[in-house]
């Protein structure tokens, strides 16, 4: 067992294994024999041609599963899908990167797969919205949209064998600022219609990149510099104490930030899910019970979500 | 010396046919993409699995398949006396060498070409056998790091004392000096990746050794098949849908 490396206390322990309990007999896949590991052979009907797709091999005419995880079957088609793997890129997949290198042309982002991706400078809009064939005065000027060590949030155009490459054609896209940045496993995030989350509440921007990273921070007004008139331009001039002011988070929102941040945390070391409604109920269960910061990484808490956590599948299931 | 007793025990109170207690726990290292911690009596080693990612040293890519890299390390509180052993001796450089030949015969190492995949294993605590506690724990980091494997590799060392043959030295009888085979096995091919042997076994009682040691890799695959299963099930059931 993937042992959790907190100081529980007797009853916490007792009441963490009735939560699980409860949460493995809601699942319906574990009574099944969808579970794999390495080398287990998979029962499939052998009358039908069948297609073997990732994670299996064939043995002497049997498939055999080559990683641990869940038979997943479509039709004629069996794979297996395993959990805590580095992450495959998807096209249209929305994740999070660290610029690592300022290549020619291109910047080189570390997105958790076993390549880093290639983020062109064609294949992104310049700062100022103007559409326009890049020159070499841009190619110079690269380091002024993304330097070494930027966390930038970009869109997987395609990957082709081995090389993956983004795109950011969007004001959503782009270098990531005043907030945190967090790695869970990639398997704990699921692809949705959206990734990209307000909480007006408390003035924060989540991103839950599918590539397992997450971003928390300060929310920004996304403004389309497309639509913006030439007038606005005057506005760039702007006064030291403005500069100031923006540059300034306020306390809360820091606050607020770290809340989500560490609700993020306990979620994955706990292994559940992460999505925006188990992270806002988990913000709401530690404000519930008055809990600092600080403490929602501490045992209490984390017994606390795991049993929410049962009582909100068991409620799903009943509906 | 005497190391079977009339009564048929070992040292350490065990039949000669018996192994020590073994325990295994996924997942100890929360930055490593796969490790696990692997204990045979009171042999205690960690492993962690880093990649496949991008090679660091672009020199020694490889076009067709994935790199893999090996470091053994032996912590200087793991034998009694504390000895500042220097990085990179001999021995810890064999060792490294034998566990990356055995974990690449069984990683599917064409499936991520021009990747890296690092092996780094530590001895906690020494007391004979080593050399299999790393490729058990090995085996189990790769698999929770989720890199693709054509079998389990898993391994046990068996000896030859006293006219008796023995399963899973420990250091006392390890360096009583008699013959130590080290084997390593891929449980559902049945087939051998690695067999060591130090000193000299005439080649009627070396089959019988080697059998002994060919159960005890076999014990081993059923419990750590159990281990990543039940691993697996519950970070299926944890993650819910």
């Amino acid at each position: 067992m993937r042992g959790l490396q907190l100081p529980l206390s007797q009853t916490q322990k007792i009441r963490l294994q009735r939560a699980l309990e409860q949460l493995e007999s809601l699942s319906s896949k574990v009574n099944s024999d969808a579970s794999v590991t390495v080398s287990d052979s998979i029962p499939v009907n052998y009358e039908d041609s069948i297609l073997k797709g990732h994670g299996t091999q064939d043995l002497n005419g049997q498939v055999v599963a080559t990683v641990c995880g869940v038979v997943e079957r479509v039709n004629k088609f069996v794979y297996v899908r395993a959990l805590r793997a580095r992450y495959k890129p998807e096209t249209g997949d929305i994740v999070i990167g660290r610029v690592i290198e300022v290549a020619p042309k291109r910047w080189r982002v570390e997105i958790n797969y076993r390549h880093d991706a290639v983020l062109m400078l064609s294949s992104m809009n310049l700062p100022d919205g103007i559409q326009r064939r890049r020159t070499a005065v841009d190619e110079l000027n690269m380091r002024s949209i993304f330097e070494e060590n930027d966390v930038i949030c970009a869109e997987i155009r395609d990957s082709q064998h081995d090389s993956v490459h983004l795109q950011a054609r969007s004001q959503k896209y782009g270098k990531l600022n005043r907030g945190q940045l967090l790695t869970i496993t990639p398997y704990l995030v699921k692809r949705q219609k959206q990734h990209f989350h307000y909480l007006e509440q408390y003035g924060i921007d989540l991103i839950l990149g599918c590539n397992g990273f997450i971003w928390v921070g300060e929310h920004v007004e996304v403004t389309d510099d497309m639509v913006e008139d030439q007038g606005n331009k005057s506005g760039t001039s702007l006064t030291s104490l403005e500069v100031q002011e923006r540059s300034y988070t306020p306390i809360e929102t820091r606050q607020y930030i770290c809340r989500t941040a560490n609700a993020v945390r306990v979620l994955s070391t706990l292994g559940f899910n992460i999505t925006l409604e188990v992270i806002k109920e988990t913000i709401d269960l530690s404000l519930s019970v008055n809990l600092d910061i600080h403490d929602m990484l501490g045992s209490e808490f984390c017994v606390l979500v795991a049993e929410r956590e049962a009582e909100r599948r068991s409620s799903v299931k009943k509906r | 010396m005497e190391y079977v007793s009339p009564e048929g025990l070992r040292l350490d109170g065990r039949r000669p046919m018996e192994m020590r207690q073994i325990r295994a726990e996924i997942g100890t290292i929360m930055k490593a993409d796969g490790s696990a911690v692997f204990e045979m009596g009171n042999t205690k080693v960690v492993a962690a699995v880093y990649g496949p990612r991008e090679v660091q040293n672009r020199g020694q890519q490889i076009s067709d398949k994935a790199l893999v890299r090996c470091e053994y390390s032996m912590a200087n509180f793991s034998t009694g006396d504390r000895m500042r052993k220097p990085k990179g001796d001999r021995r810890s450089t064999e060792i490294s060498l034998v566990i990356r030949q055995t974990m690449e015969e069984s990683i599917l190492t064409h499936l991520m070409p021009r990747s890296q995949i690092d092996i780094y294993v530590q001895v906690l605590q020494a007391d004979g056998g080593t050399r299999s506690a790393c490729i058990n724990a090995a085996t189990l980091a790769l698999a929770d790091a989720g890199i693709p494997m054509r079998d389990l590799v898993t391994s046990c060392s068996a000896g030859y004392l006293n006219s008796t043959p023995l399963l899973d030295l420990n250091y006392v009888e390890d360096s009583a000096g008699g013959p130590d085979v080290t084997l390593g096995i891929l449980p559902k091919l049945d087939k051998v990746t690695l067999l060591q042997m130090d000193s000299k076994l005439p080649i009627d009682i070396f089959e019988n050794v080697m059998q002994l040691a060919t159960e005890g890799c076999k014990a081993v695959a059923n419990y750590i098949r159990e281990l990543l299963l039940e691993n697996t099930k519950e970070l299926e059931y944890r993650r819910g849908v």
